[in-house]
């Protein structure tokens, strides 16, 4: 893609800071490079992760029999609020874009930085603000919030914990979304480098561009929601308590007119990561760019429409149930294309299936899983049965965790020497990505079979039928525990005894691979003169690549 | 599991989540062995050079229409199956029904109270929902039916009980320290039996007494 020479000898983005200080964490905080900021938000994103994690299998743990096995009920449920608030706000919403895209989408598309250096660590640092207020809920009396990360009025108004920190924590975090959002657009559109138009991005920076515009158009709304409920409790206007007259119902509807969108912003980054991996490690151009391209987009609009999936049986009208079960259906095609493309990309290419492929791969069958079970809840007669029961808390964790946070972990394998210089072990690389498949599913789908049975979601204690199932759930939440240690134990070896990286070890031909791992400070010594198709691997002739 | 036969509304969701399971379930495995079967197939070890395929219109074109056309008679069969539901039959018994946390009450027309949801075997029945606190949701699971009870709001459900029986029902939407033990039963007696036990005074202390 790149006329680019590869710069040698220079300093890397670890010896050569923007900040005043050289060394030390102010010059890590304070630092407005793209790629110590996306350095930052992988700690922080990780840190978080594994709060999130640990709370999981506390709830698997305590669902592992019938009735009170570790904790009481009232505990059950701020573990299952913080869970879902952890992982959703400060996990998945920044995980990728933040992470990743902070790094790579300035590298990719031949730029020094991102548009406005500045704001995007003022980004970070919301994500930190948002967080504070997130965990100073713990510490106060009356404890973090039991009322699921939906906090649906008016049980959120009635209880004695403290909901307010935590809708807080949601409004801050709202706006670091947003600006990642407004700064990737930004990027996208003023600084691609000379000959790079818009259908010579690789597909990673179509994702993000398509991510950026929902955070800013839906984010918003999640402002606006606490804007109201503020003004609500402030002035005694009724908005959403029926207690002061006025509708549940429309905190729904706001609730889910971001929080639908907010879903697609947790897995369009996944897609664009899946789409680099894939054409990286078969060598070969994508099949179909421009429908990969434009399925993103359309992904990203469609997705505005059909909030009110979430909410068929809440006493929605019959024309409106079928309006937004049609527009679900619509909206599940433009992820099928990606998938079918994905798969033809492998056709006649030469594979190497490498870590980040196998991740990869147990993605399109865990993510195809999460999206077929979805046209079971898009459909009318079956939602009514399914709706708040386990077989969403399947689907959405097949969706999110076996898509996003599966691909979470691809990038971060595709990406690492990147990243950090270093190689990791692939042995055992792989040997944790094998038992995360395995895992995932004795994990996950027993949720399917409880949820078709009537088990509902957010229950404390079951009945004894579903014993059996939450049984094998559980078992599959420590193979879990021992997979994800593995992964993350043997990428934390490696940053400390890892073997040199070489700058493209995988032989990829976007335009990271063309600059030194880890890169300098201002990535390029020159800004590439782009004159290849994103995926053209004939530039790989008089490159080095490979990993020996 | 399937087919429990206690309801044809419940068969009927049931044939629709065959109808979507096994279209999911061929394009699952055609997907996965698609790629299995390329990943050995054009290994590096043996496929050196990789051909780089563009695209194909008719290919995407195909792949765009079938899934459409597909996703499309889903659509339709969950509608079929979810059209009328709310429909109110004329002749349909009128219960009203009450949530608070955490427990069911129902009040009959003749004033008659319980907190077990008795009713007649062959006879459609309305009930009237109320939540007096937070939101619940009534879920009958072996009906394959539940409606939210949301605070300040009357909405309603309509079920049609055929075989007599006793099931449970539970609370679905999240509402606090016992959402989880919220559970009462539905007990569907013939029409003798339900009328003997509607016509008994006894009102207060009828709870268990219809499972047989």
């Amino acid at each position: 893609m790149a006329n680019g020479t590869i710069a040698l000898a220079e300093k890397s983005f670890y010896q050569e800071g923007t900040t005043k200080r050289k060394t030390g964490l102010f010059s890590w905080i304070f630092s407005t490079d793209h790629k110590r900021i996306g350095i930052l938000y992988l700690t922080s994103v990780t840190f978080f992760f594994v709060c999130g994690v640990i709370l999981g299998e506390l709830m698997r743990l305590e669902l592992i029999a019938p009735g009170p096995t570790i904790v009481n009920a009232e505990t059950y449920n701020r573990f299952f609020t913080l869970h879902g608030v952890i992982m959703i706000f400060l996990f998945i919403i920044p995980g990728i874009p933040a992470v990743f895209g902070n790094f790579f989408l300035p590298i990719q598309i031949g730029a020094k930085d991102v548009a406005f250096p500045r704001l995007n660590l003022l980004s970070w640092w919301l994500y930190v603000i948002g967080a504070v207020f997130a965990l100073t809920s713990l510490y106060l009396p009356g404890g973090p919030a039991d009322t699921g990360w939906t906090f649906y009025i008016p049980y959120s108004i009635r209880t004695g914990t403290n909901v307010s920190y935590t809708l807080m924590a949601a409004f801050i975090l709202g706006f670091s979304s947003i600006l990642t959002g407004l700064n990737f657009i930004t990027t996208v559109h003023r600084m691609r480098a000379p000959g790079m138009s818009f259908f010579k991005m690789p597909l990673n920076i179509w994702a993000l561009y398509a991510t950026g515009w929902v955070q800013v158009v839906a984010t918003p709304v999640i402002g606006i929601t606490m804007l109201l409920i503020i003004i609500e409790r402030t002035f005694g206007v009724g908005i959403f308590d029926p207690a002061l007259g006025g509708d549940p119902i429309l905190y729904q509807h706001m609730f889910w007119i971001y929080s639908h969108p907010a879903v697609y912003i947790m897995i369009l980054p996944a897609m664009g990561v899946v789409s680099e991996i894939i054409a990286t490690f078969s060598r070969r151009t994508i099949f179909g760019y421009k429908a990969v391209a434009y399925s993103s987009l359309a992904i990203a609009f469609f997705g505005y429409l059909v909030w009110a999936h979430h909410m068929f049986v809440s006493g929605l009208s019959e024309t409106a149930a079928i309006v937004f079960s049609f527009l679900t259906f619509i909206v599940a095609i433009p992820s099928a294309i990606k998938v079918f493309n994905w798969v033809a990309t492998m056709y006649k290419g030469s594979i190497d299936p490498r870590t980040p492929f196998l991740w990869v791969m147990a993605f399109i069958f865990l993510f195809s899983i999460g999206g077929l079970t979805g046209l079971v809840l898009g459909s009318l007669a079956t939602d009514v049965h399914l709706h708040d029961t386990y077989f969403v808390v399947g689907h959405f964790h097949f969706v999110m965790f076996g898509g996003t946070g599966t691909i979470f972990f691809a990038a971060l394998h595709y990406w690492f020497p990147k990243m950090f210089g270093k190689m990791y072990n692939e042995k055992i690389a792989k040997i944790g990505v094998g038992l995360f498949f395995i895992a995932f599913l004795t994990l996950y789908f027993p949720m399917f079979l409880l949820g078709y049975n009537g088990m509902p979601r957010r229950y404390f204690d079951y009945l004894p039928q579903f014993h059996t199932l939450h049984f094998i759930s559980t078992m599959g939440a420590w193979l879990m525990f021992i997979a994800l240690s593995i992964v993350i134990g043997n990428l934390l070896y490696a940053l400390k005894k890892g073997k040199k990286a070489p700058a493209n070890p995988w032989g990829g031909v976007t335009l990271e691979w063309h600059i030194p791992s880890p890169p300098p400070l201002e990535n390029f010594e020159e800004i590439p003169n782009v004159t290849h198709e994103p995926y053209d691997f004939s530039q790989l002739e008089g490159m080095e690549y490979g990993t020996e | 599991m399937l087919y429990n036969e206690v309801t044809s509304h419940a068969n009927q969701v049931d044939n629709v989540m065959i109808y979507i399971t096994v279209i999911s379930v061929i394009f699952l495995l055609g997907i996965t062995f698609t790629m299995l079967y390329f990943v050995f197939k054009y290994n590096r070890k043996k496929h050196k050079q990789a051909s780089d395929i563009h695209g194909n219109a008719l290919l995407e074109i195909t792949w765009i229409v079938i899934p459409t056309i597909l996703v499309l008679t889903m659509f339709y069969f969950g509608f079929m199956g979810y059209k009328g539901i709310k429909k109110i039959p004329d002749n349909a018994f009128k219960i009203t029904g009450i949530a608070k946390m955490w427990q069911w009450n129902f009040e009959y027309p003749n004033g008659k109270k319980s907190d077990t949801l008795y009713v007649p075997s062959g006879k459609p029945v309305e009930i009237q929902l109320k939540s007096l606190d937070v939101n619940h949701s009534l879920y009958i699971p072996a009906y394959r039916v539940k409606q939210d009870v949301v605070m300040g709001k009357t909405n309603y459900i309509v079920i049609n009980p055929e075989k007599t029986g006793s099931y449970d029902i539970a609370c679905a939407e999240y509402c606090g320290l016992n959402h989880s033990m919220m559970y009462t039963k539905l007990v569907v007696m013939d029409s003798t039996d339900f009328n003997e036990w509607y016509a008994s005074l006894d009102t207060q202390k009828e709870t268990d007494t219809g499972e047989k």
